[in-house]
């Protein structure tokens, strides 16, 4: 059954050999030393601090959603951080790769990157930022704050969640393994067929590719499930669906869109694994196979997954306007039914990324119009937006600043957007960096809602706010680097540069690319401040305190909880009265009442289990990759029996009785907001340790 | 403001949290199930997608064709098979109404047991198959059709350790919350595999036997 691989195999090792290990490569040797050190300097840091035990009974084990969301931002974050630095690498390869008598470094004719390497580089770069940073970033997120804004304690299966994120976590740890034992695919994030097939692909590379991305495929269809039944089912008492907060109601339309794409995904991803395994001819260019049957299942998912990521991050500007708008939301039930709405045609678009294989007029045209139909929702969400801050009492604090630079990259996003949906104006633009400048506008109003949401919501889950100064540095340098890196990408595109070019012909394209890294310099900058801003922020805590309400003009159910949220979220069950129940209680006076009684808390117990499946998923994935038969077996075989034993142990819960509940309450002291008060928190950040 | 926001209530006279307040946990177990089987509906659908995609006759590339593989009358036979398997499970269902710990587990056994037989006629099917030259590896036609095959097999062997496990737990737990729930996803999930059976012996068998 197996298909037969040409080159060396040992039952004991698979593929692997010492020259699998790329250690004459210096980038690659200096990439390890770095995330050696890093390591080194991370494990004495927890030694040095005592912190283990933490590490594994509150965080590795725990079920917790907003712990599990932090532990998501994390792993977005150090993939971002990954992914800009191959963006960095692109950037400055092309740059100096620019006419026949450019230099060479590195073994490389032009530039210091040879073509295959540069191919691992756009490969890897594209596959980490949409499915290793923006995605759980955005889960993360999604998983903090869904179950705070509709009064749940936790999500509806907290056990899938934490088997979620370990899955995910294992696709990312796959990406990186794939830096230093063998290679990554170079045919393209979305795989360019038939040459990911095994005969022109006979290395490990596309192998790491495809699993990594197996394994987050399943990790978000769980979390799919999750989000969802936990929005149909767990709502507090009186949250109907016209009282549902609005970031709840993006998030529900885009798990609409994970739970029917995300399936599709997995299926051409395993369809693939056949034809390079087994030897089947679904994509392949002889014996019946189909290379368009790939192009078409890919990007049946892979477009809806494009509103996946961008959903939340319009839900998050949703939010925010209002709040430092001083203004309810204007139209919510037309902003509900345009996330509906843009979910809904998002399955019916996906040819719009292949116009030019040369389907029937009829086809185009059809795809053309459908892409054009998503202008509609969204010019909707754009103009209730901006009613919403008209003639309201705007305050430009920093997550505001970012929600609304978001928009201006939406309209220069969408607006290009509706260009490229023109099947003629597609002809022209088709693989150019024109296409590329587009989807990276789109992608940046998510990253800009994102950094926007971590301010917003940093104090509610931290207990301090985020630091302005040093903010807004980073705000504005970011932005001037986005400028600068993406004009002269627009320029460049209209002047017919294609993808994906190691080597740049033409030396009149030289002055832009030179600007493009000028504009990736200022990114780097950026990240200085990020990094002072997140360091300044903590050192100075204690003068950043937040209350229950961080901006003093929130609206929705979450900011009626402490800040930080304790594990339990609330004390009590909320009951809900009005869409914007935090402004509701406000309005009325009676925002500061606290329970008359407490009640007996249910909560799940923290479990190993799904870190150990996470584990094995890796070992699982890394022998396919290898073709280490044994470690298949054993992992496969443990990932089953685990499965089983898990479902036999029926202490997967405790109870926190009433008394407990209260005498933590009376222990957590809200402070007014932007006060400073004598004393550290307690611990650091009392809430996300278990029990106080 | 919005009507939901304006509302006039009597913010004095409400409850502000709400007392005795509980979520029903087999009703929230059971529809992530339904979501899960929606998604897996979705893998079916990608998968009956790649078949008709690669249902023209060159994709056979001159070798077995659909009328030389697909035959109606032992997929009737499975059929039969593999419905007097969920019928039997529907059986255990009604024990489980009636609280009859026995009865279930008579009905799961009988399900068990059917179900191994469908397998059997499944597996000679494909063997017979794989003698006569028509493998996966023959033809994007036939890489389709086993990969529909073998998927759907795939969910009559999960459902046989899932009822093994479930007959272990019945017997030891007995017919507790976290039992019940299962028994009843089982339940879905056994429904689920004979709908997409019924796909499957319309368009692999049935069209396949005369196109």
């Amino acid at each position: 059954m197996l298909v037969h691989i040409d080159g060396p195999w040992s039952p004991l090792l698979g593929r692997l050999a010492l020259s699998e290990i790329p250690y004459t490569n210096p980038i690659l040797v200096g990439t390890f030393i770095f995330a050696s050190l890093l390591a080194v300097v991370l494990v004495g840091l927890v030694s040095y601090l005592g912190l283990w035990r933490t590490l594994w009974r509150d965080w590795l084990t725990s079920v917790d959603h907003k712990k599990i969301g932090i532990m998501y931002i994390l792993i977005g974050l150090v993939m971002l951080f990954r992914g800009f630095i191959d963006a960095v690498m692109m950037r400055t390869q092309q740059a100096l790769a620019v006419g026949p008598h450019s230099p060479g470094y590195l073994n490389s004719l032009h530039g210091y990157l040879t073509p295959y390497h540069f191919g691992q580089i756009y490969t890897a770069h594209g596959t980490i930022m949409i499915l290793f940073a923006a995605t759980p970033l955005l889960v993360g997120i999604m998983n903090i704050l869904v179950p705070l804004q509709i009064g749940a304690r936790d999500m509806a299966y907290p056990y899938l969640n934490a088997v979620s994120l370990w899955l995910t976590a294992a696709g990312a740890a796959l990406v990186m393994a794939s830096l230093f034992v063998g290679n990554f695919a170079h045919a393209g994030w979305f795989g360019i067929v038939p040459v990911m097939e095994l005969p022109y692909s006979p290395g490990v590379g596309v192998d790491y590719w495809m699993w990594a991305f197996q394994l987050s495929s399943i990790g978000t269809t769980l979390g799919g499930i999750n989000l969802l039944a936990t929005i149909v089912k767990m709502r507090a008492p009186g949250m109907t669906w016209g009282r549902l907060p609005i970031f709840t109601w993006a998030s529900l339309s885009a798990n609409l869109i994970s739970l029917t794409t995300f399936p599709v995904l997995s299926v051409t991803l395993a369809l693939l694994a056949l034809d390079r395994y087994v030897g089947t001819h679904f994509y392949t260019a002889g014996l019946g196979g189909n290379l368009m049957l790939y192009n078409d299942l890919f990007w049946i998912w892979g477009h809806p997954e494009v509103y996946f990521v961008i959903l939340p991050a319009f839900g998050m500007i949703s939010e925010i306007i209002p709040t430092f708008s001083e203004k309810p939301l204007f139209g919510y039930l037309g902003m509900v039914l345009a996330s509906l709405g843009i979910a809904g045609v998002s399955w019916g678009v996906w040819l719009h990324h292949f116009f030019t294989m040369a389907a029937a007029p009829a086809v185009n045209a059809f795809f053309s119009i459908t892409t054009m139909a998503v202008g509609i929702p969204t010019g909707v969400k754009v103009f209730n937006w901006a009613f919403t801050m008209f003639r309201g009492r705007l305050r430009f604090e920093l997550p505001m600043m970012w929600a609304v630079a978001a928009l201006f990259f939406l309209l220069v996003g969408g607006l290009t957007g509706m260009m490229n949906a023109f099947a003629t104006n597609d002809y022209m633009v088709h693989n150019s960096v024109f296409v590329v400048a587009h989807f990276h506008m789109m992608l940046l109003l998510i990253v800009y809602a994102i950094f926007g949401g971590v301010n917003y919501w940093f104090p509610k889950v931290f207990g301090f706010r985020l630091e302005q100064r040093f903010g807004k540095w980073f705000f504005w340098l970011f932005t001037a680097g986005t400028a600068t890196v993406f004009i002269p990408m627009f320029a460049l595109g209209f002047m017919g540069m294609t993808r994906r070019l190691d080597y740049v012909p033409f030396p009149q394209w030289g002055p832009f690319l030179d600007a493009e890294v000028v504009g990736i310099a200022i990114y780097v900058l950026s990240a200085v401040f990020l990094v002072a801003q997140l360091y300044v922020s903590f050192r100075d805590r204690a003068a950043n305190r937040a209350g229950l309400d961080a901006w003093e003009t929130s609206r929705s159910l979450e900011w009626m909880t402490h800040s930080p949220v304790p594990f339990y979220n609330f004390a009590v069950t909320p009951q809900v009265h009005a869409r914007d129940e935090r402004a509701w209680r406000v309005e009325h006076g009676v925002d500061g009442l606290r329970p008359e009684r407490y009640e007996d808390i249910h909560m799940p117990r923290n479990t190993a289990v799904p870190l150990w499946l996470g584990a094995l998923s890796f070992g699982l994935a890394f022998g396919l990759v290898w073709r280490i038969w044994w470690l298949v077996e054993v992992c496969s075989a443990a990932i089953l029996a685990l499965i089983v034993i898990r479902s036999f142990d029926h202490d997967t819960d405790y109870t926190i009785p009433a008394k407990d509940v209260e005498r933590m309450e009376r222990a957590i002291r809200d402070v007014p907001s932007g006060r400073r008060v004598s004393g550290d928190l307690p611990d650091g950040v009392p809430a996300l340790r278990e029990g106080l | 403001m919005s009507a939901a926001t304006t509302e006039t209530l009597d913010a004095k006279r409400n409850p502000m949290w709400s007392s005795g307040y509980g979520h029903d946990a087999i009703a929230t177990k059971t529809l992530g199930f339904w979501l899960y089987m929606l998604s897996d509906a979705m893998m079916f659908t990608a998968l009956f997608v790649a078949y008709t995609v690669l249902g023209h006759t060159f994709n056979a590339a001159g070798g077995p064709w659909a009328t030389a593989v697909a035959h109606p009358g032992t997929a009737f036979k499975e059929t039969v098979w593999l419905f007097s398997s969920v019928l039997a499970y529907g059986f255990a269902m009604i024990a489980l109404k009636k609280g009859s710990r026995s009865g279930v587990m008579l009905g799961i056994a009988a399900a068990l047991v059917i179900a191994l037989g469908f397998l059997a006629v499944d597996a000679h099917e494909v063997m017979t198959l794989f003698r006569m030259g028509a493998t996966p590896e023959r033809s994007g036609f036939l890489s389709a059709f086993f990969t529909l095959v073998f998927y759907h097999g795939l969910h009559v062997v999960v459902g046989i350790a899932w009822m093994l496990v479930m007959l272990v737990q019945v017997a030891a737990a007995g017919l507790t919350e976290k039992v019940v729930y299962r028994l009843l996803n089982l339940r879905l999930f056994w429904h689920f595999q004979a709908v997409m059976w019924v796909f499957m012996f319309t368009f692999l068998y049935l069209r396949g036997a005369i196109v």
